[in-house]
C-alpha cells in the first residue's frame, strides 16, 4: 500500500509534466487542422508541391537526397525572396512512397486529398508508370482538379513515348538518349572491340540491353557483343560468377544500367577480381556510392548524365552548391535538373499568374531555359521530353572541385555534347489534350 | 570453357562454404530447441556491421575476433529473454517471435547505420590475387574465406563429437532432463549453443561483408536461402547442411556461368516460337535468369518427395 | 437468445463499416477505408489458416496476388469487350482464382503442419514471386499491369468513377466475406480443423483425414484471399509483383498475429491497426516501421494472443462485474507506461534527427547539446521506474478480480 502511495505522487508528478504539455500539444493540433482549411481561403496561401519518392528503406538515401535537393532549391531561389506569384511561398510535401507502385498509388490519394498539384517524382521507372496512369486516370475523373507529374528522373522512354500524356512532363534525358550518346563515345573509341553488357532484369535493364546492341551494331558493326546478361534486381549475393564469365568473353568493357546496391556490387565485384576494364554507366556515383568505390573505381567508371559536376561553368552555380553544402553537409547536389524543373515551373507560373497545371503545362511545352549552369533546355512540346546538353564524366579525384560523398572523388566530365544532338524524333507519341 | 568450369566451382565453393558457416549454427539451434530461427541472417548482418564499425578505428582483424563476439553475446541475449519466454506458447509462436525478430533487426540497422551501402574494405594485407589462371585473378581474401569455413567446420565437428562439452550437448539435445539430472544447467547449455549459433554467423557476416557488400538487404537475401538449405539438408543434420551449402552454392554458380536455356533445348528438339508467342518469356527462359529461384524449386521438390530433407531423421 | 445477440453483432458491424464515410470524406480517409476493407478480409483469410487450421505460411500473398492479377486482367477484359458483366463481380473472379491456386499447391503442401508446411509455403511464395518477375507478359514485370474499373455496364447507373462507391462495394464483399468465414468456423469442417490443429492424430482417430481437413481449409482460405485481391485489384486499379511477393506474406502474418489468432474478431482488430500505423504514423516518422517492429516483438513476448486475446482475458471479469476494480490500478501501471512510451519515441527521435532544433509534442528540443538527452533519458528511466514499481500491484489486482468462488463461476455459467 505504501508502495502504491509512493508511486501515486510519483505519477502525480508525471502526470504534471504531461498536463504542462498537453495545452501545446493541443495548440498544436487545433492550429494544423486551421492551417488545412484556411488554405483554400487565404490568398496567401503556400503554393504546395509534392516530392514523392523512397524516404524509408533501402533507396531511402537517394530519395531523401532528393528531397533535401527539391528543399533547398526551394528555399534558396525563391521562398529566402519573397515566394513567388506576388509573395506566395512555395512549400514542400514530402510523400515516402517506399519505392513502391502501391504505396505511390496511396500517395497520390494522399497528395490529392490535400489539395497539391504538383508531384515531383523519379526514382524508378515502374513507379512512374504507374503514378502515370494514376494521374491520368485522376485528372480524366476530376475535371478541374488536375495533377501534374513532374519527372525528374525516371528514364524509361515509355514515358513520353506510347504512353506519353499532357499531365507528364520529364526533366532528364531518357534511357535512348543517353544510350546514343554513350555508344557514341564507345564507337569513338578504338580501343574497345568488344562489350558486354549486364543489366537488372526488368524493364529498364532491357532497354538498356536492346537499345545498346542495335546502336552499336550501327555505328562499329565491328564491336562484338561479348555477352548480354540480367539479373534479377536484388536477388544477387555475389557477382564474381558473372565477372568470371566477363572474363572468360575477353570484353574491353562493360556497359550496365544497374542502380543502388546491385550497381556497387557489380563494380565491386569487378575490381576486386582484377578485371580492370571501363564499365559504362548510369548511376554509380554519389549517396554512398562514390565513397564505397573511392579509390579503387578510378578512371574506370564512367557516367552519361546531364549537368557537369566538374568543372562548373558559372559561378552562379557554383554559389549554389556551396550555399547547399553549408546547408547539408552530408549532401551533395547530385541532380541539378531538380533545380531546373522547379524553376522551370515557376517561371511557367508567373507567366501564366497561375498554379493550374493545364495553364502551367500549356506554358512550359517548348518553354526555352537558360539554367543556373547556363545550359541551355528545351521542352518538347509534342511528347514533354526535355533536351539539354549531355555530358560523360569519369569516376576520380584529379580536377575535382565539388566531391561527392566528402570522400575527395567525384565526377570529371571528359566529353560533352550540345543539346542539338541529343534530339531525338519524337516516336509514338499521340497525346490527348484535355479540352478546356 | 574450362576456365568458366574452374571458376565457377570455385565461386560456388566459396559461397557454399559461407552458407553452410550460417547453416552450420541455424543446424545447431534447430535441433537443440526445435525453431528454425528466422533471424539467424539479421545476426550475419549484424556481424557485417559491427565489424565494419570496428574496422573504422581498429582494422579489420580486431573487427573479425570482437564482431563475432558482441554478436554472440547479443544472440545469447535474444535466447535468454526473448525464446525462452515465447517457448511457452509453441513452436509457431517461437518461428513467429524469429520473423519478427529479423524485422526488427533490418530496421534497428537502418536506424544505427543509415540505409545506404557501407564501404567496408577487406585488409590490405589480403589484397593480391592468389593465383592467375588463364588470365582470371583468384583474390587471396576469397581463399582466405575458404580456409576460415573449413578450419571452423572442422573444428566444430570435432568439439562436438570428441570434447566433453560436445558430449553434453548432444546428450542434452536428446535426452534434457538426463542430463539436467545429472547435475548440469541445460537452460545453460541452451543459451550457450544459441550464443555460438549466432556468432559462427557473426563471423560469416564479417568476411562476407567486404564481398558481398554491407547493406541492410544483405540480412534477407542470404536469409532465405539458408533456410532452404537447412531443410534440404535435413533439419538438424549438420552433415546435410553441408551438402546442401556446397550443392547449392555449385548449382548456383554452375547455372550463373552457364548460357543454357529454353531456346537451345527447343532447338534439340527442333520446335520454334515466335517472338510474340504468349508464352514468349517461358521459351526465351535462361538458366542464368533462373539461378537465384533454383534453391526453392529444389526446396519444393525435396520438399513434396523427401519431406525429411537429404540427410535427415527426425520428423516434427 | 443468443442469436438474437450475435445477429446485433453483425448489424452493428455492417452499419459501422456503412457510416464510416459520413463522419470522415475525405479523399485520403476513403483511401484508408478502402485499404482496411481489404486488408481486414486478407488478415480473416490468413486467420483461417493459422488461428482456425494451425498451418503457419509464408506465402499466403500468392493467393491474393493471383486473385487480383486475374482480376485486373479481367477489367482490362472487360474495357476491350472480350468480356462483359458488372464490375461487382470482380472480387468473385479473384477468389474464384485463389480457389483454383489453392486446390493445386494445397495437394502437396498439406501433407504435414508445422515446419514443413511452413517451408513449402516459403519456398512457392519464392518461386512465384520470382516467377512474376520473368513472365512479363503475364504479370507485367515491376510495373505490374494495369486496367480501368469505369468500363463495364454500369450497376444502377453507379459508372464506379469514384472511390467512396468502390467503398460502398468492398464493405458489401467485406460484410459477405466475414459472414461466410464465420459460417465456416461453425460447419463441421471449420470445427475439424480446430481439432487437426490441436491434436491431428486424435482427430484421426475418429475418423477424419487429417490431410483431408487441412486441405479443405487451405483452399477456404485460399479462396477468400483471392477474394481480397480481386477487391484490391478494384480499388487500385493495378497490380504489381509486389502484392505477392514475401513481404506481403509477412505483413498478413503480422496483422493476424498482433490483431490475435484464434479470436474471429482478431484478425479484423490487427487489419485495422496495422493499416492506420502504415497510412497515419508513416506520415510523421521515418521510423514508423522500426515502431512496428517493436510493437510486433513486444506482442509477441507479453500477449501471445494478441490485442483480441487481450480484450478477451477481461472477459471473465467483466461477467462478474469486478471490472471496476482494475480501473486504478491499470491507471497506476498505465499512466507511467504512456509517458515511457512517449518518452522512449521522442528520445529516438532525436537521435535520429538530423537537424539541430527538433519538435516533438509541440515542445523544442535541441539535439546538438546532451541536455535535452539526459532530460528525456531521465523521463524514460524514471517512467521505467515507476512501472517496475506499480507491476506487482496489479498483478494482485488482476489475481484478485480473477479470484471466483464457485457461486460465481455457477451464476455465470447459467
Amino acid at each position: 500500500m505504501l508502495s502504491a502511495d509512493d508511486n501515486n505522487s510519483k505519477n502525480y508528478r508525471e502526470n504534471k509534466k504531461l498536463a504542462m504539455r498537453t495545452p501545446q500539444i493541443f495548440r498544436y493540433f487545433v492550429l494544423s487542422i486551421l492551417l488545412v482549411f484556411s488554405s483554400y481561403t487565404l490568398s496567401q496561401e503556400p503554393v504546395r508541391i509534392a516530392f514523392m519518392d523512397p524516404l524509408t528503406g533501402a533507396f531511402a538515401s537517394i530519395g531523401n537526397s532528393g528531397l533535401k535537393q527539391l528543399q533547398f532549391a526551394a528555399d534558396y531561389l525563391y521562398n529566402s525572396k519573397g515566394g513567388i506569384l506576388g509573395g506566395r511561398m512555395i512549400e514542400i510535401v514530402p510523400l515516402d512512397n517506399k519505392q513502391s507502385p502501391t504505396e505511390s498509388q496511396l500517395q497520390f490519394r494522399r497528395a490529392v486529398s490535400g489539395g497539391i498539384q504538383y508531384i515531383f517524382q523519379g526514382n524508378g521507372s515502374a513507379v512512374a508508370n504507374a503514378l502515370n496512369d494514376a494521374i491520368n486516370r485522376h485528372n480524366r475523373r476530376n475535371p478541374g482538379q488536375e495533377v501534374m507529374q513532374v519527372n525528374y528522373s525516371a528514364v524509361d522512354p515509355i514515358l513520353t513515348e506510347e504512353n506519353c500524356s499532357f499531365w507528364h512532363f520529364r526533366w532528364d534525358a531518357h534511357a535512348n538518349m543517353k544510350l546514343n550518346i554513350l555508344t557514341d563515345y564507345i564507337a569513338a573509341n578504338e580501343g574497345i572491340n568488344s562489350v558486354y553488357i549486364i543489366g537488372q532484369d526488368y524493364s529498364f535493364g532491357q532497354v538498356v540491353s536492346d537499345t545498346s546492341i542495335e546502336l552499336l551494331r550501327q555505328k562499329r558493326p565491328d564491336i562484338k557483343i561479348a555477352g548480354n546478361e540480367f539479373h534479377p534486381i536484388g536477388q544477387v549475393k555475389d557477382f564474381t560468377p558473372y565477372v568470371t564469365k566477363i572474363v572468360a568473353s575477353g570484353a574491353d568493357a562493360v556497359i550496365t544500367g544497374n542502380y543502388g546496391a546491385d550497381m556497387v556490387s557489380l563494380a565491386r565485384s569487378i575490381i576486386d577480381n582484377g578485371l580492370d576494364i571501363p564499365i559504362y554507366t548510369f548511376y554509380a556515383a554519389y549517396d554512398g556510392i562514390t565513397a564505397t568505390l573511392g579509390e579503387d573505381g578510378k578512371d574506370r567508371i564512367r557516367l552519361i548524365h546531364n549537368e557537369t559536376s566538374n568543372p562548373i561553368p558559372t559561378e552562379q552555380r557554383k554559389e549554389f552548391y556551396r550555399a547547399f553544402k553549408a546547408a547539408n553537409p552530408n549532401n551533395d547536389v547530385t541532380q541539378p535538373r531538380i533545380t531546373n524543373a522547379l524553376m522551370m515551373i515557376v517561371q511557367a507560373m508567373e507567366e501564366t499568374q497561375s498554379t493550374d497545371p493545364y495553364d502551367v503545362g500549356l506554358a512550359l511545352e517548348d518553354m526555352r531555359f537558360t539554367t543556373i549552369g547556363g545550359d541551355e533546355v528545351w521542352m518538347r512540346g509534342e511528347d514533354h521530353q526535355v533536351f539539354q546538353s549531355l555530358h560523360i564524366s569519369v569516376h576520380t579525384d584529379e580536377g575535382v572541385e565539388f566531391d561527392a560523398d566528402n570522400s575527395g572523388f567525384g565526377l570529371y566530365t571528359e566529353y560533352s555534347v550540345p543539346l542539338e544532338e541529343t534530339i531525338v524524333p519524337v516516336n509514338e507519341c499521340r497525346m490527348r489534350r484535355p479540352r478546356r | 570453357m574450362l576456365e568458366v568450369f574452374i571458376f565457377a566451382t570455385l565461386n560456388g565453393l566459396v559461397t557454399g562454404l559461407l552458407l553452410f558457416m550460417l547453416a552450420s549454427g541455424l543446424t545447431l539451434i534447430f535441433s537443440m530447441m526445435g525453431v528454425l530461427n528466422f533471424a539467424h541472417a539479421s545476426f550475419y548482418m549484424l556481424g557485417a556491421y559491427f565489424a565494419y564499425s570496428i574496422s573504422l578505428h581498429f582494422g579489420f582483424w580486431t573487427g573479425l575476433i570482437f564482431a563475432p563476439i558482441i554478436v554472440g553475446v547479443l544472440g545469447a541475449l535474444v535466447e535468454r529473454y526473448g525464446l525462452r519466454r515465447v517457448h511457452q506458447h509453441g513452436h509457431v509462436a517461437e518461428l513467429v517471435f524469429t520473423f519478427g525478430l529479423a524485422f526488427l533487426i533490418e530496421e534497428a540497422v537502418q536506424f544505427f547505420w543509415g540505409a545506404d551501402t557501407k564501404n567496408y574494405q577487406s585488409p590490405d594485407l589480403l589484397d593480391f590475387p592468389l593465383f592467375t589462371l588463364f588470365g582470371q585473378e583468384f583474390p587471396a581474401y576469397r581463399g582466405f574465406m575458404i580456409g576460415i569455413s573449413i578450419t571452423i567446420f572442422i573444428s566444430l565437428y570435432y568439439v562436438l563429437t570428441k570434447s566433453r562439452i560436445g558430449i553434453i550437448i548432444q546428450a542434452a539435445l536428446t535426452h534434457p532432463h538426463t542430463v539436467s539430472n545429472l547435475g548440469h544447467n541445460v537452460p545453460l547449455i541452451f543459451m550457450g549453443v544459441f550464443g555460438v549459433g549466432t556468432a559462427l554467423a557473426g563471423v560469416a557476416g564479417v568476411m562476407a561483408g567486404p564481398v558481398l557488400t554491407t547493406f541492410p538487404g544483405m540480412a534477407v537475401v542470404l536469409g532465405s536461402i539458408v533456410f532452404v538449405i537447412v531443410v534440404i539438408g535435413g533439419l538438424g543434420s549438420l552433415a546435410g547442411a553441408f551438402i546442401a551449402s556446397i550443392l547449392i552454392g555449385l548449382l548456383q554458380s554452375y547455372a550463373i556461368a552457364s548460357d543454357l536455356g529454353m531456346p537451345d533445348l527447343l532447338n534439340i528438339l527442333g520446335i520454334e516460337f515466335s517472338r510474340d508467342h504468349p508464352l514468349t518469356d517461358l521459351w526465351t527462359l535462361t538458366l542464368p535468369q533462373i539461378a537465384p529461384i533454383l534453391p526453392f524449386l529444389l526446396l519444393v521438390l525435396v520438399l513434396i518427395f523427401r519431406p525429411t530433407g537429404l540427410m535427415g531423421k527426425r520428423e516434427q | 437468445m443468443t442469436v438474437i445477440k450475435k445477429s446485433t453483432v453483425w448489424i452493428c458491424y455492417l452499419l459501422g463499416l456503412l457510416a464510416l464515410p459520413q463522419f470522415f470524406d475525405s479523399v485520403l480517409a476513403i483511401s484508408i477505408f478502402n485499404q482496411m476493407a481489404i486488408a481486414i478480409v486478407f488478415a480473416l483469410s490468413y486467420n483461417m489458416l493459422l488461428g482456425q487450421g494451425g498451418m503457419l505460411s509464408f506465402g499466403h500473398a500468392v493467393y491474393f496476388g493471383l486473385g487480383g492479377f486475374l482480376a485486373v486482367h479481367a477489367l482490362v477484359m472487360i474495357e476491350f469487350e472480350i468480356l462483359s458483366f458488372s464490375i461487382i463481380w470482380i472480387p468473385l473472379v479473384g477468389g474464384f482464382i485463389g480457389l483454383l491456386a489453392a486446390l493445386f499447391i494445397g495437394t502437396f503442401s498439406t501433407h504435414k503442419a508445422g515446419t514443413v508446411f511452413a517451408m513449402i509455403s516459403l519456398g512457392i511464395g519464392e518461386l512465384i514471386a520470382a516467377s512474376s518477375l520473368i513472365f512479363v507478359s503475364f504479370f507485367g514485370g515491376e510495373a505490374g499491369i494495369s486496367g480501368d474499373r469505369t468500363f463495364g455496364p454500369p450497376f444502377f447507373g453507379i459508372e464506379w468513377f469514384q472511390n467512396l462507391e468502390i467503398y460502398y462495394l468492398a464493405v458489401a464483399w467485406v460484410f459477405i466475406a466475414t459472414l461466410f468465414m464465420y459460417f465456416f468456423t461453425l460447419t463441421p469442417a471449420g470445427k475439424m480443423a480446430n481439432a487437426v490443429r490441436d491434436n491431428p492424430e486424435r482427430a484421426e482417430f475418429i475418423g477424419y483425414s487429417a490431410r483431408r481437413v487441412r486441405y479443405i481449409t487451405f483452399c477456404a482460405a485460399g479462396f477468400f484471399a483471392g477474394i481480397a485481391g480481386g477487391l484490391f485489384a478494384l480499388n487500385y486499379e493495378f497490380i504489381t509483383e509486389e502484392n505477392l511477393n514475401a513481404a506481403t506474406s509477412g505483413r498478413v502474418l503480422l496483422s493476424a498475429y498482433i490483431g490475435g489468432l484464434g479470436y474471429f474478431i482478431g484478425p479484423i482488430i490487427g487489419a485495422v491497426v496495422l493499416t492506420l500505423m502504415n497510412s497515419l504514423l508513416s506520415n510523421y516518422s521515418d521510423l514508423w516501421m522500426l515502431y512496428l517492429g517493436i510493437m510486433f516483438l513486444l506482442t509477441v513476448l507479453f500477449l501471445p494472443r494478441g490485442f483480441a486475446g487481450f480484450i478477451m482475458m477481461h472477459q471473465m471479469v467483466w461477467a462478474h462485474g469486478k471490472i471496476k476494480s482494475l480501473v486504478l490500478p491499470y491507471l497506476i501501471t498505465g499512466v507511467p507506461s504512456f509517458i515511457f512510451v512517449i518518452a522512449s519515441v521522442g528520445l529516438i527521435e532525436l537521435s535520429h534527427t538530423d537537424e539541430a532544433e527538433f519538435y516533438y509534442l509541440g515542445l523544442n528540443f535541441d539535439s546538438t547539446t546532451a541536455i535535452d538527452f539526459i532530460l528525456i533519458s531521465i523521463a524514460v528511466l524514471a517512467a521505467l521506474f515507476c512501472i517496475r514499481k506499480s507491476l506487482p500491484q496489479l498483478r494482485a489486482a488482476w489475481e484478485s478480480a480473477n479470484e471466483i468462488s464457485d457461486d460465481d463461476e455457477k451464476e455465470a455459467q447459467s
